[in-house]
């Protein structure tokens, strides 16, 4: 690509969505349509080592650095825009159309950043332009959960950027690379990527916003927030061991919440923490091997998880709940939804043959190999919770289990069509991972289909089936309950308003006495200086010309008392 | 109520079938086990069935631990609406 045409491609997203809310609708459907369409097929004619940069105020911005590393990203991020906007095509919303087409813009521009300057605009655009999709369910739930989710992503951007300052400061550089987290700069880098990451105790606005989003606003931000966050960590924190703990713990904790909670989309929520685990363990272990399994992973998860949200999004759309105490049954008025649900279950479940079974394999293979077997053993546990809450709990409750009694429309036809090229995806990279393969950042030495691994990954996966039946048939599996389940969230949504509601009581009660008291103290001043000042005080009386004669003669006669026994 | 009998999965037979097939390849699971060299990079999967057991015990495991995280963390689904009302 000659040098002239080469500029970063989340721009074409950007800038084109500008005049989208200007089109009357006809119009706009084509139009949004192309805008992703045409963005992948620039992507793809980019080459690794294509770059472009910009002088700013002395700096030199590189906004547009491709290599190997963000080209995986930048395809499935571009495939995903293609999919997220087919998905919500038959709707007819102006803001939602403009700020998805933006914040896939940003989210893609994000991953080109080859400075820190341009990642940071980036990254405060991905927040700022993705919380429209949660308002626009345009009630006052999504509007609190909005506000919470914005402010949350805002201090991810304003700690990267004081990270950022203090770096270049350090530094002189501001190259996006490897940063490490020795110094305070590297650290508060980290933790800003660690907030859109969904670290544990950070992670929580993820469950809180995305179930709150629009049932298409939610596919859109299943794909990028997230992804970027990984990619960051994998640009800035290769081999860094304190994220192979961090990971093993985000695979562990939120599939026991997943078990117990109601809303299918917050189980999704939950799930997707639990995948981004896998992927932050195979940064932290950071050699080929596990670095291309989190590429890889990261590929597959986006289309499978963005294929479950799809069909989550479907149900939502057609009967107004995703919740699975008012669900089931839906299989015999929805089959190809429920068909295209089972594929992307079949897929994070890393089913042989399916697209998460392609990928997984090489994180899992490089923790053994690292020789981190305590890590192992939790991801092979975590493999069976995913298993648990996506790969048997969505489908069964939404489209089985117990007969809802809805006979719902089948999705509109360009979800379906969105859901189906997804699935259609998810397959063909199962049963023939080459061309992921080979766009992988390192070489890639990792045979998926190998006797062992089919056998002890359909063991694992048919087993905790047939573990599922037993707690069905004894009765031992929970209910669905309709019910909040606390989290992390309780803290600032509970905690510290009651915390900071009593402080502010104490102040106000002591204000009160201290004023009281004043007003007391001054109210007894002035009736005190009533009494000798007022009408009838002694001070105010006016005496005759006699009175004051005899008070002078009196005081005469003291004196003179005093003088002479002196 | 014939409707019912129009789907497949409204039969309880069907079901057990399911249950029953179920069972069979996951017991073709395990001695397949048996057929093919190991090369493990931990030493637990030298164990026969290792993965088949660990997944049965830790999905119940999972499960089962959730009803009691419930025990701690369950509230009424209007909790945190309440919370803004009375405030």
């Amino acid at each position: 690509m000659s040098d002239l045409l080469l500029f970063n491609p989340g721009l074409i997203l950007i800038l084109g969505a500008l005049p989208l809310p200007f089109l009357p609708l006809a119009l706009r459907r084509i139009y949004v349509m192309a805008l992703p369409v045409i963005t992948f097929a620039y992507v793809l004619g980019l080459d690794a080592g294509a770059s472009q940069t910009l002088s700013y105020f002395g700096y030199e911005l590189e906004v547009l650095r491709v290599d190997r590393l963000s080209l995986v990203w930048a395809y499935v991020f571009s495939i995903a825009a293609c999919l997220g906007v087919l998905y919500s095509l038959h709707q007819d919303d102006r803001l939602q159309d403009t700020t998805a087409v933006i914040y896939a813009g940003s989210g893609l521009g994000a991953v080109f950043a080859g400075d820190m300057i341009t990642l940071f605009v980036f990254w405060e655009l991905t927040a700022i332009s993705s919380v429209f999709l949660i308002w626009a369910n345009r009630n006052e739930r999504a509007y609190r959960a909005g506000m919470r989710y914005l402010i949350i992503q805002i201090a991810s951007g304003v700690i990267l950027l004081a990270g950022v300052l203090l770096w270049i400061n350090q530094t002189g550089s501001i190259a996006f690379n490897a940063i490490g987290i020795e110094s305070l700069a590297g650290k508060l880098i980290f933790i800003a990527f660690g907030i859109k990451c969904a670290f544990p105790l950070l992670h929580n606005w993820l469950q809180d916003a995305y179930p709150e989003a629009t049932a298409t606003g939610t596919v859109m931000l299943s794909v990028f927030t997230t992804k970027l966050a990984v990619y960051a960590l994998a640009r800035g924190y290769a081999g860094t061991d304190i994220l192979i703990y961090i990971g093993v713990t985000m695979t562990a904790f939120p599939i026991f919440f997943a078990v117990i909670e109601n809303n299918l989309r917050k189980v999704l929520a939950y799930s997707l923490n639990n995948q981004l685990g896998f992927m932050v363990v195979g940064i932290g272990i950071g050699s080929e091997l596990s670095l291309n399994g989190t590429a890889a992973h990261a590929f597959v998860h986006i289309l499978y998880k963005a294929l479950l949200f799809m069909s989550m999004g479907a149900v939502l759309h057609r009967t107004g709940t995703t919740k699975a105490t008012e669900l089931g049954g839906l299989y015999k008025s929805m089959p190809f939804t429920t068909v295209f649900c089972t594929i992307g279950a079949m897929s994070i479940s890393a089913f042989p043959l399916f697209s998460g079974f392609i990928a997984k394999g090489m994180v899992l293979t490089a923790a053994a190999g690292e020789g981190y077997w305590g890590v192992w053993l939790v991801l092979v546990m975590a493999s069976a919770g995913v298993m648990e809450h996506s790969g048997i709990k969505i489908p069964y409750f939404a489209f089985f289990a117990h007969d809802s009694g809805k006979r719902p429309k089948e999705a509109p036809l360009n979800m379906l069509l969105a859901m189906g090229i997804t699935a259609f995806l998810s397959i063909f990279l199962g049963v023939y991972p080459d061309p992921l393969y080979d766009i992988l950042p390192y070489p890639v030495d990792f045979a998926p289909y190998t006797i062992a691994h089919v056998i002890t990954q359909l063991q694992l996966l048919m087993f905790s089936v047939l573990a599922f039946i037993f707690l069905i048939k004894s009765g031992l599996y929970p209910d669905e309950i309709p019910s909040t389940n606390l989290d992390f969230d309780v803290i600032y949504r509970r905690f510290a308003p009651k915390v900071i509601q009593n402080i502010g009581r104490s102040i106000a009660t002591v204000d009160t006495g201290f004023r009281k008291s004043a007003l007391e103290l001054i109210g007894g001043i002035m009736r005190w200086v009533e009494r000798t000042h007022g009408q009838n005080g002694i001070l105010a009386k006016t005496s005759t010309a006699g009175v004051m004669i005899a008070w002078v003669v009196s005081l005469l006669v003291v004196y003179l008392v005093f003088y002479f026994i002196g | 109520m014939d409707k019912k009998s129009e789907y497949w999965l409204d039969q309880p037979g069907n079901i057990k079938l399911l249950i029953r097939i179920t069972m069979v390849i996951s017991a073709g699971l395990l001695f397949a086990d048996l057929l093919y060299e190991k090369h493990p990079k931990v030493a637990v999967e030298y164990w026969f069935g290792f993965y088949g057991f660990y997944g049965f015990i830790c999905f119940c495991a999972i499960v089962l631990a959730g009803k009691y995280l419930r025990k701690i963390v369950m509230r009424d689904e209007d909790y945190y609406e309440r919370g803004t009302k009375d405030e």
